[in-house]
């Protein structure tokens, strides 16, 4: 316990040093780590380990589950269409049974997104040291937790010594201060930092997010927030564990319970940055002042209002910039100065790590309920998981977008990167609610603009971008 | 992994801000095990014609003179994005030994220097000069003195870069940090005791 003399801290560093095994002089510091989740795309990891003739150190705390390979208009493996594909999901499941690893196994009542997965079933926890070779780790640092994405020869060597070398990172507070207005969600508050603070804007730091509307952010909605931090460039992103987190962790399966569960809370209590503790960087945003966002170039720091307008080469600050706009806007097919409101859409995904929650898809049906897809747009709802899906069904929620023309799929990571072969034609625009709008991300030549839920429905129904303000006050 | 010493080498510039691992290797090549040659994949879209095989003449490692290149010099947040190892063994495959950038995305960093792939950040007044240089003498060459941390320019200047000790020995010696771990069995078995059962559940 902290005396009366230590310093304050931050909650970065509350976490590091507890699961510090050593630290060398020159700074390298051994960690141990507390979970490590895998996903289909990690065969490699396993090969090399195989190659040295080692094995998984601890491998009770190692989990899996399938999702960049997986089907999402069937659950059977057979019906995989692509044999490496298949191949995939097939090897994750022989590699896992092998070490006896936990697998929330294609079909199985849990499978889904890992990182929709892991805080799901109560494996994501405050003040735990996760790691997961996909970047989008950050993730579970919404539930209090320093959680990064590694490599596969990292991936390796935390299963082979369920440890890893890092050296520290600096770190960022970002706090978003005051309340969002209505129509408002934790998608646009990260598309507003990471077009305030730009895609390198926390490159070498792990982020905390803070100030009241953080504070008054669903724990998906903090999720949706620590998972884009890697798109600024973040190490990991993290918010203090408080009452919504505790209320979100209770029950879950891995969640500690009796008097285990009395024991976490007080240490988590104890983990938030003491007051005064000093972080290397300090941003603030003020949160009346986020409206809408969507993206319009290839960088997630491309983002503006709903209310904006496509920006021109000629307005760049200088000649690279000038060269970078014009080449995305060829790439994305849009004319400079116009409206963003009167791009039409072709697409829209709803879905990924990102926002495939049940409160993403709560927001998505409320604008989806009793209007229809427009005409000529070609709309998916794809749940994070299969307890999302299932919780979605029982509040009828799958009938609310089949009846407004969206396709209601199986879980998995789907269009978001599109490995399952789930793609966007060339030149087709997407109005998507994942990640990333990088060329090609969705499919050769797709154009991918990111958005959230709600402004996605928004998008499917009235064919174009649409500020959701309109539609939820009823004149659009 | 292969040591990595000294290299002079073509260098070829791509200059763009953020160039992610999505562009530097598409996602549907990321099902292919390592032992492939993962350098045909390297760019494989943005170096060709929408939704054609053919090469675009404009894409700098399509020009006759950068080729050959074993040095990429990127732009600022180079490599962002995911995870994938790939990102690496395409550059590495089609022979890239260095990359050079004024910032790179933290991941690649890291999977960089297990592959035997020196990054190494300069100030950006520096690429942007080293860019320069690049591209008004397409082809030529630039030295990287890893022991001495430094880069020599076409025109002869030297600038030196940091690099975590660690990482260099590795580096240089051609070793990964695997086996180094493993020594360090004690150690972990220790902590592990020390910190219980906790958070196993
Ligand atoms: S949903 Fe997208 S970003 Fe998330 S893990 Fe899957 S592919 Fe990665």
């Amino acid at each position: 316990m902290a005396g009366t003399a230590e310093p304050p801290r931050t909650m970065f560093e509350k976490i590091w040093s507890r699961h510090q095994v050593l630290e060398r002089e020159d700074g390298q510091t051994l960690l141990y780590v507390d979970r490590h989740l895998l996903h289909d795309g990690g065969a490699t990891a396993f090969d090399m380990l195989r190659k040295r003739g080692l094995k998984p150190r601890a491998p009770e705390r190692v989990f899996a589950t399938p999702d960049h390979y997986v089907a999402t208009d069937s659950r059977r493996l057979e019906e995989i269409q692509d044999p490496r594909h298949r191949e995939m999901v097939e090897k994750l499941a022989r590699n896992t049974a092998e070490h006896g690893i936990r697998m929330f196994g294609l079909g199985g009542p849990d499978q889904g997104i890992v990182h929709v997965v892991g805080p799901e079933t109560g494996l994501s926890q405050p003040g735990l040291l996760m790691v997961c070779g996909d970047s989008h780790t950050s993730t579970h640092g919404a539930l209090g937790a320093l959680a990064f994405g590694i490599g596969s020869t990292e991936v390796a060597h935390v299963l082979a010594t369920q440890s890893l070398w890092q050296r520290k990172p600096r770190t960022m507070r970002i706090s978003v201060e005051g309340q969002l207005g209505e129509g408002v969600t934790a998608k646009d508050v990260i598309l507003a930092i990471i077009a305030e603070i730009g895609a390198a804007g926390a490159t070498g730091h792990v982020i905390e997010y803070a100030g009241s509307a953080i504070r008054g952010l669903s724990m998906e909605g903090r999720l949706t927030l620590c998972n884009m931090s890697i798109e600024a460039g973040g190490r990991a992103g993290m918010v203090a564990p408080d009452e919504i987190t505790y209320a979100y962790m209770q029950g879950r399966e891995y969640a500690p319970k009796g008097a285990a569960w009395e024991a976490a809370l007080e240490r988590w209590r104890a983990l938030p940055s003491d007051p005064g503790a000093v972080f290397d960087r300090e941003v603030t945003l003020d949160a009346a002042a986020i409206a809408p966002m969507v993206t319009w170039g290839n960088s997630p720091e491309d983002a503006l209002p709903i209310n904006g307008r496509i920006p021109s080469p000629e307005d760049a600050p200088d000649a690279e910039r000038r060269e970078v706009v014009s080449r995305m806007l060829d790439y994305m097919g849009l004319t400079p100065g116009t409206p963003l409101d009167e791009v039409p859409v072709e697409r829209v995904f709803i879905g990924s790590c990102t926002n495939s929650r049940i409160e993403d898809l709560r927001s998505a049906a409320a604008v989806a309920r009793g209007r229809q897809v427009a005409a000529g747009v070609r709309a998916w709802v794809v749940p994070g998981s299969e307890p999302v899906k299932r919780q979605a069904e029982a509040e009828g929620l799958h009938e609310v977008f089949r009846a407004a023309g969206f396709e209601w799929r199986e879980p998995g990571c789907s269009m978001c990167l599109g490995t399952n072969g789930d793609i966007a034609a060339p030149g087709v625009r997407v109005a998507s609610t994942s990640n990333r709008n990088f060329m090609g991300r969705q499919g050769p030549g797709a154009r991918t603009h990111l958005l959230s839920p709600a402004m996605a429905a928004a998008a499917a129904v009235t064919g174009r971008f649409t500020d959701v303000r309109r539609l939820m006050r009823g004149d659009a | 992994m292969d040591p990595f010493l000294h290299l002079e080498a073509v260098a070829v510039p791509l200059p763009r801000p953020n160039i992610d691992t999505d562009q530097i290797i598409p996602a549907r090549f990321l099902s292919r095990p390592r032992e492939i040659d993962h350098g045909q994949f390297l760019f494989h879209d943005a170096r060709r014609l929408p939704g054609s095989p053919e090469e675009r003449p404009d894409f700098p490692l399509n020009r006759p003179e950068w080729r050959e290149a074993k040095v990429v010099v990127g732009g600022r947040n180079f490599a962002c994005g995911s995870s994938r190892e790939s990102a690496v063994w395409a550059l590495h495959d089609y022979g890239v030994r260095c990359a050079i950038a004024p910032s790179f995305g933290d991941i690649f960093y890291n999977n960089s220097l297990k592959n035997g792939l020196l990054p190494v950040v300069l100030p950006a007044e520096a690429v942007a000069e080293l860019t320069a240089q690049l591209e008004a003498r397409p082809g030529a060459t630039l030295r990287v003195d890893l022991p001495a941390q430094t880069v020599t320019f076409p025109d002869g200047q030297v600038h030196g870069f940091e690099i975590d000790p660690f990482a260099k020995h590795c580096l240089l010696e051609g070793v990964d940090e695997l086996g180094f771990t493993l020594t360090f069995e004690e150690d972990i078995a220790a902590f592990e005791r020390r910190y219980g059962r906790e958070n196993t559940r």
